[in-house]
């Protein structure tokens, strides 16, 4: 009986290989199994492999599998591609239409099965996924009833006669793979699931989710990978609760528009990856500078330029953190789990307010896309907080004085008042300005002004900055890392600490400003720190550095091929720094 | 009701005696005050260059951006409160260079927005260089040689962008201009105001004399028919651009706003952000 279970699914894109993964994982969430999913999804070699590799576990489970236990196989590039990642205790389904060849350095056996002319002999060779599930389903010794119910959900709308079709494609892989198993039946089973059911999403989900429980009405946004997810979302559901969405000409007119959009009184947001982000930088600055709210989500992908547009990076930290010409205060924060990118969002919906200035909340593109279980979201813990907005009566102002928009105040925080306010009139603008928001360039004024905004800051309520988990006063080693390394970080910090390490990790949520106070401790409890990150230079153990030193015992394991870091792999590279 | 004197503030422009832009804002004024609104209801968002900061000298809210952004900033505004009336506001480089692609996209979207452009033909805060709408062979400090790109035709590219309303105005005649932005700001969807408006310290070409020898107003061609779209190309191509008054205007289309699924009646801003458990439990139920 196997604890963990690795599936992946690959074939030509376009050939259905999302929608097998989608339905072996439906089935399995609702059997109560915990699951991770990672997409591969661009055309690396000629002909546009897609795989989907979904690890499956009755506990929880935070990364992605070192091995594979069964890769299913549309074609012979799959097999090329994956069979590495097998064991000897692994299998390979492959369709006979192809005449497939199980490569000579193979570890796991080769099995044949005609996906290709069971579904044609049921009607159309397109149901050759469902025999494929089928398949999969004699593997883990179950029974073909659990996915009635997702294939009701998938097909219902076509019918019961489509839903008997597929039902029938499904049985007759189960046959077929039980015949070939023979006595090995039962091998790959995997141990029972408790049958509760839990959310199945991916994080642009969990953030787009995030903002409508935040209240944002409104959104603008460009198109882009690996964000785009978070737009479309926002558009199916928006019109139901009033809002709207608008697909704008670039992430320039996005951004600007969304502050437009919070300057008019709506909460409002954007969302994109690198390229959009650099187009977004003057917009970051002019919400800095007039106080207006923003939020913007960076879904990080592989840089430079277009770079490498579907895979996994965690370059663009320095571009969020320090973007944008002159200085303004900003805050950025980087959720690292679904639930983390749920209530993230919302708190930066509310800091964005409180505060009145932009924030972004980034994630990377295995958070972003990576498929994954979550206890469902607490409701009760959703807050909006949209700090100081004036909504007494004004009185006239003497001589059609402006309001004091950027009226001087202790904690730097000015009262907010929306256009269409009576005797609420004011300006705002990108030049330096006064109180009333009148442009002023006298050399105390900008100090006062200069203070003031960064002075908000103090005032920044943010949960929960650092993820820690220290068992250890004294640690043989400090882990960091931030958004999506979390899972991987976590199983390393179990194996290491059943060899007998003392192993502490930090996954840093607040990147700015960053919590050193939180931080600093860590570091100085530990005798080395290994900042673990998908990016070539470090960015991360240098904003460290710079914050709170520790230059002498601070390491970097960076990883920029753009993949996740898997288990193993970084498990073997904190063990070579610790030698 | 309040008249063009409430739409003033205590803010003196700094723009050159003799300027175009004081027409345009005095326009702007009039016919705010004529079409029965009050000031707080009114946004101006303008750009960045000596028209951008007509934004702070009209007692209104006021937003003044980065440059050619003007536009998608006020149509946010005017998403999420639809019972403002937004104008924006900018010169010919900030709608025409840097801003180029807003301004096709916010005329095609149709977002209920009046855009005034105080088009001179040069840049003049950044002290005369070259703009879009110079003329070939316009010297500035950036052509010494003479402009070489053609100028560009903002009328010809409304209309040709599915524009519901294209006006052109010029600032020595205020009646008229008022006349044009009032029926702008009354116009259901974005309404494009072009107005000519002499730089006199750097566009000693296009000045007020040349303007009143090369303008003719629509209202004096025989049969011009506003409605008529194929007409009014014809007409600012055959005039080389150089006429005034309501050039087309599109009353059947619909705004964006109107076409939205969904969008609410009452402004975004006023609507409760809260989702009801029932609501949310609604969204999880899909990922579960």
């Amino acid at each position: 009986m196997l604890h963990q279970l690795s599936w992946k699914v690959g074939g030509q894109q376009g050939e259905g290989i999302e929608s097998t993964g989608e339905m072996f994982s439906m089935a399995m969430n609702r059997l109560g199994y915990h699951l991770y999913g990672y997409r591969h999804f661009s055309s690396r070699i000629k002909g546009g492999h897609t795989n989907n590799k979904i690890t499956v576990r009755p506990t929880k489970v935070r990364a992605i599998a070192d091995d594979l236990d069964i890769l299913v196989a549309f074609d012979q590039e799959t097999i090329e591609v994956n069979y590495k990642e097998l064991t000897e205790n692994s299998i390979i389904l492959a369709d006979a239409k192809f005449n497939p060849e199980k490569p000579e350095d193979s570890k796991a056996p080769l099995y044949i099965v005609p996906f290709t002319e069971i579904a044609t002999e049921l009607g159309t060779s397109l149901m050759k996924n469902m025999v494929a599930i089928g398949a999969t389903a004699a593997l883990l010794n179950l029974k073909t009833p659990v996915f009635q119910s997702v294939v009701e959900e998938i097909f219902g709308r076509k019918g019961e006669e489509v839903v008997r079709k597929n039902m029938e494609a499904i049985q007759k892989g189960y046959d077929a793979m039980s015949d070939l198993l023979g006595d090995r039946v039962g091998e790959w089973e995997l141990a029972p699931a408790d049958g509760k059911r839990r959310m199945y999403m991916i994080g642009n989900d969990a953030v787009a989710l995030g903002a409508l429980a935040a209240g944002a009405r409104f959104m603008s946004a460009y198109p882009i990978t690996p964000a785009s997810e978070i737009m479309e979302y926002l558009i199916a559901k928006l019109p139901k609760l009033g809002g709207a969405v608008i697909q704008t000409e670039d992430e320039i007119a996005a951004a600007t528009m969304a502050i437009g959009a919070n300057f008019g009184g709506a909460r409002s947001f954007t969302a994109s990856a690198g390229p959009g982000l650099s187009l977004m930088m003057e917009a970051i600055g002019l919400s800095g500078m007039t106080e207006q709210p923003l939020v913007i989500v960076d879904t990080q992908r592989g840089g430079p330029s277009t770079g490498l547009p579907t895979k996994q990076e965690q370059s663009d930290l320095m571009a969020m953190l320090y973007g944008t010409h002159g200085e303004i205060p900003k805050v950025v924060i980087a959720p690292s789990t679904l639930e983390e990118a749920f209530f993230d969002t919302i708190q930066a919906f509310n800091i964005a307010e409180e505060l009145q200035l932009p924030v972004i909340l980034m994630t990377d593109l295995q958070l972003s896309l990576g498929k994954q279980t979550t206890d469902p979201f607490d409701y009760s813990k959703i807050e909006i907080r949209r700090g100081k907005i004036v909504d007494d009566v004004l009185e006239a102002p003497e001589n059609k004085d402006y309001f004091k928009r950027y009226e001087n105040t202790e904690d730097g925080i000015s009262p907010r008042v929306f256009p269409g306010t009576e005797n609420g009139i004011h300006h705002v603008t990108g030049v330096e300005h006064d109180e009333t928001g009148k442009p002023n360039e006298a050399p105390k004024n900008r100090e006062v002004q200069m203070d003031k905004r960064f002075r908000k800051l103090e005032k920044l309520n943010f949960d929960t900055p650092v993820y820690v988990n220290a068992p250890n006063e004294e640690a043989d080693v400090l882990l960091v890392g931030f958004n999506s390394t979390r899972g991987t970080i976590e199983e390393v910090q179990e194996r290491l600490t059943t060899e007998g390490l003392k192993v502490n990790h930090a996954h840093v949520r607040l990147l700015f400003p960053f919590p050193s106070q939180e931080m600093a401790p860590l570091v100085a409890n530990a005798k080395k720190v290994i900042v673990v990150e998908n990016n070539k230079t470090s960015q991360l153990a240098n904003i460290m550095k710079m914050n709170i030193g520790g230059h002498d015992k601070t390491y970097s394991i960076t990883k920029y091929d753009g993949t996740p870091f898997l288990p193993r792999e970084l498990t073997n590279k904190v063990k070579e720094l610790l030698d | 009701m309040a008249t063009f004197k409430d739409f003033r503030n205590s803010v003196k422009p700094n723009w050159c005696p003799g300027c175009g832009d004081f027409s345009v804002q005095a326009a702007i004024q009039r016919a705010a005050a004529n079409v029965g609104i009050e000031p707080h209801e009114l946004a101006v968002v303008a750009g960045i260059g000596c028209s951008g900061r007509i934004a702070g000298y009209i007692n209104s809210y006021g937003f003044h951006g980065i440059h050619g952004r003007a536009l998608p900033i006020a149509q946010g505004v005017k998403m999420a409160n639809r019972n403002l009336n937004v104008i924006a506001s900018g010169g010919d480089g900030d709608g025409f260079a840097i801003g180029m692609a807003h301004t096709v996209h916010a005329i095609r979207r149709n977002i209920d927005i009046t855009y005034v452009v105080m088009d001179n033909q040069i840049y003049g805060l950044t002290k005369g260089q070259t703009s879009p709408r110079s003329a070939q062979g316009f010297v500035t400090k950036s052509t010494p040689g003479g402009a070489i790109e053609p100028s560009l035709k903002p009328l010809e590219v409304a209309l040709s962008s599915g524009a519901t309303f294209v006006a052109q105005g010029f600032s020595t005649d205020i009646k008229e201009l008022t006349a044009l932005i009032e029926a702008g700001i009354q116009h259901k969807g974005f309404s494009f105001i072009n107005v000519f408006s002499p730089c006199v310290t750097y566009n000693k070409i296009n000045t007020y004399e040349w303007f009143k020898e090369h303008l003719t107003k629509l209202s004096d061609i025989e049969g011009y028919d506003s409605s008529n779209r194929e007409l009014a190309m014809h007409t600012v191509m055959d005039k080389e651009g150089l006429v005034t008054g309501i050039i087309y205007q599109d009353t059947e289309t619909k705004s964006y706003q109107e076409k939205v699924p969904g969008y609410s009646e009452q402004p975004l801003a006023d609507l409760d952000m809260n989702l009801t458990e029932d609501q949310f439990n609604e969204l999880v139920k899909e990922f579960l």
